[in-house]
């Protein structure tokens, strides 16, 4: 019998490679002939290829390596060329925004011209990928869940860039591109905006965020649970229950009283991870446009606790007169 | 496949090392609660790190002091221009003690003084009169930072010429780059803000100039604070500074579910904000007039003078030398002697470095 219990998947069934359902009329055509990869079917299946690339896909790849080489270069010959330095700097190399004093301009390449251009191609990369999955989900007659899940994605990715920095007057507000200064900028953002961890939309995205990771690790491990007794056939399982599905259920029901079910269960997924994304993204669009200082506005209204003073009482020294 | 299991593990553990871990310190680490339960108010300690800060921390011996009486320094030597309220003992009990504090061993009291000690001939005379003054100054008129405990030579110097943690305006690349995007003054990794990607020059503008710190709004809702994030990155790298210098969290000065709001933070947050005062002072009225008083190799790539930062007292400790008073064994630094103070009257001795770390300031 299969074990299922192991991090490997140990069931490779050997088969001649599938080249998927024929295709609809179209210029572009399936590349290979499929080949088989033991290594890579202990994670997933073992068959690699045939691949579709399509005009969107390929016009996605040019622009994601147009804007891949402009923030490359960029930092590339800001270390001067040294190729050493690249490697040792590259975690705090950045391409920056244009200053804040620019506003809305286009400013020249060097003052954060090139930040755009890379921005647009980055954006027309993602959204061009996006059109890709919908096609391609389209065209195997599939429904189009995963597209709307990464248009999720990309919407954050969208205010954090564009939205709210048009919103707030100034392409300054926006992201750099870098390794560390995304890092250090999201910090900078939730400091200056009087702690993001009390924007309530926040919140939720960070409910949803380590949600989807629970609800990941009890599906995966319902599932491969109840695999010996056929509960990875969850399609079949939704409509027609099985021991598997009973148990499963009898299980969760047992532990926390309630179950989801074999069709539900992925609908849940979905959703916290579609919302991860979602509400965080109009928690970053809210913030400085319609709230300056989360913490403040939390005590506004009586969600931020009080706690008792501890230390003497502490008086802005800029209020005191006599002061330098 | 079990060489490979090996291999891929084994890589993928040596990366974790080099990437996850490379900022780490080796244990132990200790936590000192220092605020209401529950709110993280705490500082962050490896009694380890500290034994070795303490070790680098420790007081010179006293050197003896001079009798009250004796005829005034300014009327046996000179050229005596600041110190004119010292004897003749305690004049020279100054000079032994710049001697030893600063002066290069090799060159002694060469260093400062020809054959003729009156002359100002060597500009390293002129740089420690103006010194004395500014430790005169800050003894006696910053109080509000240095308390009772005050400063000497040796806080800064410790045995160097130069201070060890001195900055110098740092213009970053130049701005003719043709057609490569400028970095705007960040993404290096800069000890000074604790190799951080933020702007590696905070000093300049917050403790030469006066640009405001202050980023975040006092109403919940936008009123016309239009600080950017940019900004914000430029005062976040200032605290990285303070923060560094000073060896403690963020949490030594402020609640941090609220940077701004006075309230909630440590009154070790007013004792900051003088020093900021403190440097900014020191640098503009003390310091950069000393431009054209140095010599060429002693200036910075803009030519500016050697400028103060926190870490320049501070070294790395919460209070310069554990806060053990050093400058109430030397009346003649505390200011005119006609104003010091009783020796006496100065902070008590320090207890064991940690001890105090939350203590009153």
């Amino acid at each position: 019998m299969a074990e299922y219990q192991n991090i490997f998947t140990r069931v490779q069934v050997h088969a001649p490679a599938y080249p998927g359902v024929a295709l609809p009329r179209g210029p572009w055509g399936r590349q290979g002939k499929g080949s088989f990869s033991h290594l890579l079917g202990r994670f997933g299946d073992a068959q690699i290829g045939p691949i579709y690339l399509g005009t969107t896909g390929l016009l996605s790849l040019i622009c994601g390596f147009v804007a891949f080489e402009i923030i490359g270069l960029n930092m590339f010959a800001s270390v001067h060329w040294n190729p050493l330095q690249f490697i040792r700097q590259l975690p705090w190399l950045a391409l920056e925004p244009p200053a804040p004093s620019n506003g809305l301009h286009f400013p020249r390449l060097q003052d954060g011209g090139w930040w755009l251009m890379a921005g647009f191609f980055l954006t027309s990369s993602v959204l061009l990928w996006w059109l890709r999955m919908y096609r391609r989900a389209r065209a195997l007659g599939m429904g189009t869940h995963v597209a709307w899940a990464f248009l999720s994605a990309i919407w954050l990715m969208l205010v954090l860039g564009i939205i709210r920095p048009v919103l707030m007057g100034s392409f300054g507000e926006a992201v750099p591109f870098g390794i560390f200064p995304h890092l250090d900028w999201t910090a900078a953002f939730s400091i200056r905006y009087g702690n993001l961890f009390y924007n309530p939309f926040h919140c939720l995205s960070i409910a949803f965020l380590y949600g989807s990771t629970l609800l990941f690790a009890m599906h995966g491990g319902t599932i491969l649970a109840v695999s010996r007794l056929g509960g990875d056939r969850e399609l079949e399982q939704i409509v027609d229950r099985g021991t598997a599905a009973e148990r499963a259920a009898l299980f969760w029901r047992w532990t926390m009283g309630f179950n989801a079910t074999m069709e539900s269960i992925h609908r849940w997924a979905w959703w916290f991870a579609v919302l991860c994304p979602l509400v965080g993204g109009i928690g970053i669009l809210l913030t400085g446009t319609v709230v300056d200082n989360w913490y403040l506005w939390a005590v506004k209204h009586h969600v931020a606790p009080m706690y008792p003073h501890v230390f003497p009482p502490v008086v802005d020294p800029a209020t005191l007169t006599g002061t330098p | 496949m079990n060489t490979m299991r090996c291999l891929v593990f084994g890589s993928l553990g040596a990366a974790s090392a080099l990437f996850g871990l490379a900022g780490c310190e080796r244990p132990p680490v200790e936590t000192l609660q220092g605020g209401y339960r529950g709110l993280a108010m705490e500082q962050v300690i490896n009694p380890r790190l500290d034994a070795l800060k303490a070790a680098k921390n420790r007081l010179p011996a006293v050197i003896a002091p001079a009798p009250a009486d004796g005829p005034a320094a300014a009327s046996v030597y000179q050229n005596v221009q600041v110190l004119k309220d010292l004897n003749v003992a305690q004049f020279t009990r100054v000079m032994l003690a710049m001697t030893q504090w600063v002066a290069p061993p090799d060159q002694s009291c060469n260093y400062c003084h020809g054959s003729n000690m009156a002359t100002d001939d060597r500009y390293t005379k002129v740089v420690s009169r103006r010194m004395l003054q500014m430790v005169r100054h800050i003894n006696s008129d910053w109080k509000s930072h240095v308390a009772n405990t005050g400063v000497t030579c040796y806080t800064c110097h410790r045995g160097n010429a130069v201070p060890q943690n001195v900055w110098f305006t740092n213009p970053g690349e130049s701005s003719d780059t043709g057609l490569i995007a400028g970095n705007a003054g960040q993404n290096k990794p800069s000890p000074g803000v604790g190799l951080t990607s933020l702007p590696y020059d905070p000093f300049t503008r917050f403790l030469l100039g006066d640009a405001n710190i202050r980023i975040i709004s006092n109403d919940a809702l936008p009123s016309g604070n239009r600080s950017s994030i940019k900004q914000a990155e430029g005062t976040y790298a200032l605290m990285l500074h303070m923060s560094q210098s000073l060896g403690v969290n963020c949490t030594y000065c402020h609640n941090s579910r609220s940077f701004a709001v006075w309230d909630a933070s440590t009154p070790k947050r007013t004792t900051a904000w003088y020093g900021i005062r403190l440097t900014r002072d020191l640098n503009t009225n003390y310091l950069a007039p000393l431009k054209s008083t140095f010599p060429e190799h002693r200036l910075g790539i803009l030519g500016d003078t050697a400028k103060v930062n926190c870490a320049t007292c501070h070294q790395g400790v919460f209070k310069p030398l554990y806060g053990e008073s050093m400058a109430k064994d030397y009346p003649e630094l505390q200011g005119e002697m006609h104003h010091a103070e009783a020796p006496g009257s100065a902070a008590p001795a320090a207890s064991p470095p940690t001890a105090s770390l939350l203590g009153p300031r």
